[in-house]
């Protein structure tokens, strides 16, 4: 898509008609021209959303090796081994815009590509395993199933079926915290604690609040966002409470209260310092995270030239019994 | 199973595990442990596939690349869940009330009966991979003969493993090609790690009297028959690899009768931890 000399009359006539399209609420596919910062925002969402799925298995890894019955830790292994095909999927994805899912890997591990803050937070008992599933997987369905009706076609459509895996996750991860709730003193106590780390960090999955938010607008426009950060966060508060509720729970934020007149749990205010340090690089995790994805990219190396070098061979192999 | 083996810690000849089940030294106790030899089986079958998806289980998320990392989890989700249904009818056979959870969470390394083999550590990617593939050859010939056991129950269970066990081996065996023919680097991690797990392969095919034994009960395998099978199995992938078959001979055994390397007691403090610390809880 370069420009040629004559382009800006043409490209007036292109975005009229992509912005046609995205008025008429059609999909953009990636055969269709659509503009450079439409493209590139739309780039920058999709691998932080893979980087996230990819990062995102780490924090749940921890726990496969100690889970504490046969069941679960096949279910750990399993919900860790779905986050792993979302990433590649999505990554998949971003090659429809153009770019080399490789150069994005690389600003990954170059630290200078964002992911979800979330999982820069520890993972310190097997109840976290139900928290992250129920709260983490919880925040990112409500951020998906908006998504899911995002204006790029690609990406919708990778959303549909990753929700469906992901409301498996929070319907699992409910489970264990329904099953800890029920157990032991020492099994509350233990949940209890994972809630009280975790609330509001995912309360922050949601990004900054609407004022702070400098590119939703333009997004929301495209309709490539379809609610703001607040309103989905606020969605999310309130399917959240009563699933609480249901299992005795006590959510760590003393200004949780129901307001009748709006018909929504009230809040209160999120800690932004910790969440613009964590996004910095600065949070509990955020140093473990990208060492470990290094550490395994610079172990796979040699076993990635091995790959190749054996594909060509073999390749030579089929030519040389060709000819 | 709590009882101590004090006193007889000074015997030699004789593995805690069976020390554990009351009985005295040497030959005559290997043969007064030995239970109904179908449950002694199963733990074995159970035991080799649970602690090998348990290493596996390691790598999720710390793979070469994105696919390995999901073919590594879906090998691992394979063995546990084998794992889970051979320890489930070895805890219906025993009739102690022990179910798959109990005997994997709540013995020690003493009565684990899995081969040395599985238990050895991840180490690099080549070593993963031939053990993984030194295993499935191993997994698949003998699974294949105990699909057709007259046992209903372990035929039944053999014949579900055997079909994942194939895909494994598939898969493995093109990692040793690809590693074993790709780089001199890789070449030569693969030849190393053909070496150093050499040792342990002995073991899988010592026929002992739980074999016997088992056969009379309707689960017959005949281990020289698997092992000249996977000599020729073995020789094959080794040659297209270009890798040489190891020529030492002296080979490490025990784990069949709970004499174990020493990596598998951390393996299980890691497995066991949250278990064990919660006695009597559900998760
Ligand atoms: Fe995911
Ligand atoms: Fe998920």
């Amino acid at each position: 898509m370069e420009p040629t000399p004559n382009a800006p009359a043409d490209e007036t006539a292109l975005n009229a008609a992509f912005e046609a399209k995205i008025a008429a609420g059609d999909s953009i596919e990636p055969k269709d021209w659509m503009p450079e910062r439409y493209r590139k925002q739309l780039t920058r969402m999709m691998s932080q959303h893979a980087h996230s799925e990819i990062v995102g298995m780490l924090p749940e890894g921890n726990w496969i090796t100690r889970a504490p019955s046969l069941r679960r830790k096949m279910s750990l292994i399993a919900k860790v081994q779905d986050e792993a095909g979302h990433g590649l999927y999505i990554y998949c994805g971003t090659e429809t815009l153009g770019v080399d899912r490789f150069d994005l890997y690389n600003q990954l591990l170059d630290g200078s590509a964002k992911y979800s803050s979330i999982f820069n937070y520890p993972t310190l008992s097997w109840a976290d395993m139900g928290v992250i599933g129920w709260l983490v997987d919880g925040a990112a369905i409500v951020n998906q199933t908006v998504l899911a009706k995002t204006s790029y076609g690609p990406y919708a459509r990778a959303m549909v079926r990753i929700c469906k895996e992901e409301n498996f996750h929070k319907r699992q991860g409910y489970e264990i915290c329904a099953t800890l709730a029920a157990g032991t003193p020492a099994q509350r106590e233990m949940l209890q604690d994972a809630v009280n780390r975790f609330w509001w960090p995912a309360l922050m999955m949601f990004g900054p609040s609407d004022k702070d938010s400098p590119n939703s607008a333009e997004l929301l426009r495209w309709r490539v966002k379809r609610k703001t950060n607040d309103e989905l966060r606020q969605r999310f508060v309130n399917l959240t409470v009563p699933q609480a509720q249901a299992i005795g729970i006590t959510l760590p934020d003393p200004d949780l209260r129901y307001n009748e007149a709006t018909k929504n749990w009230d809040f209160g205010e999120i800690d932004w310092a910790e969440f613009f340090e964590v996004i910095k690089g600065n949070g509990p995790c955020n140093k473990e995270r990208l060492a470990a994805r290094n550490k395994a990219h610079d172990d796979g190396r040699w076993v990635r030239e091995a790959a190749t070098a054996y594909a060509e061979k073999q390749a030579k192999k089929r030519q040389t019994e060709a000819a | 199973m709590t009882a101590k083996a004090a006193g007889h810690d000074d015997e030699p000849g004789i593995a805690a595990g069976e020390a554990a089940a009351g009985t005295r030294p040497v030959a005559g106790a290997r043969r007064a442990a030995l239970g109904d030899p179908l449950v002694e089986l199963l733990f074995r079958l159970g035991d080799d596939r649970l602690i090998l998806g348990h290493r596996l289980s390691e790598l999720t998320g710390h793979g070469p690349i994105l696919e390995e990392d999901i073919a590594t989890a879906n090998m691992a989700l394979d063995l546990i869940g084998q794992a889970a249904s051979m320890l489930k009818l070895a805890g219906e056979l025993e009739g102690k009330g022990r179910d798959e959870d109990a005997l994997a969470y709540f013995r020690d390394a003493v009565q684990f009966r899995n081969c040395l083999l599985v238990e050895q550590p991840n180490g690099d990617f080549a070593q993963t991979m031939a053990r993984q593939f030194l295993f499935d050859a191993y997994s698949v010939l003998l699974l294949d003969e105990l699909s057709r056991a007259s046992h209903a129950g372990i035929a039944a269970v053999a014949a579900k493993s055997l079909k994942e066990a194939k895909y494994h081996l598939r898969h493995s065996s093109e990692w040793v090609l690809r590693l074993g023919d790709g780089t001199d680097e890789s070449h030569a991690r693969m030849q190393r790690a053909i070496g150093a797990l050499w040792r342990f392969t002995g073991e899988l095919f010592v026929a002992d009297e739980v074999e016997a034994a088992a056969a009379a009960k309707g689960a017959a395998v005949d281990l020289s028959g698997v092992q000249a099978r996977w000599d020729t199995m073995v020789d094959d992938v080794l040659a297209r690899a270009t890798l040489r078959r190891p020529t030492d001979t002296a080979m490490q055994r025990g784990g069949r009768s709970g004499r174990h390397t020493e990596h598998l007691g951390h393996l299980l403090a890691t497995m066991q931890i949250v278990a064990r610390s919660h006695p009597g809880a559900t998760w």
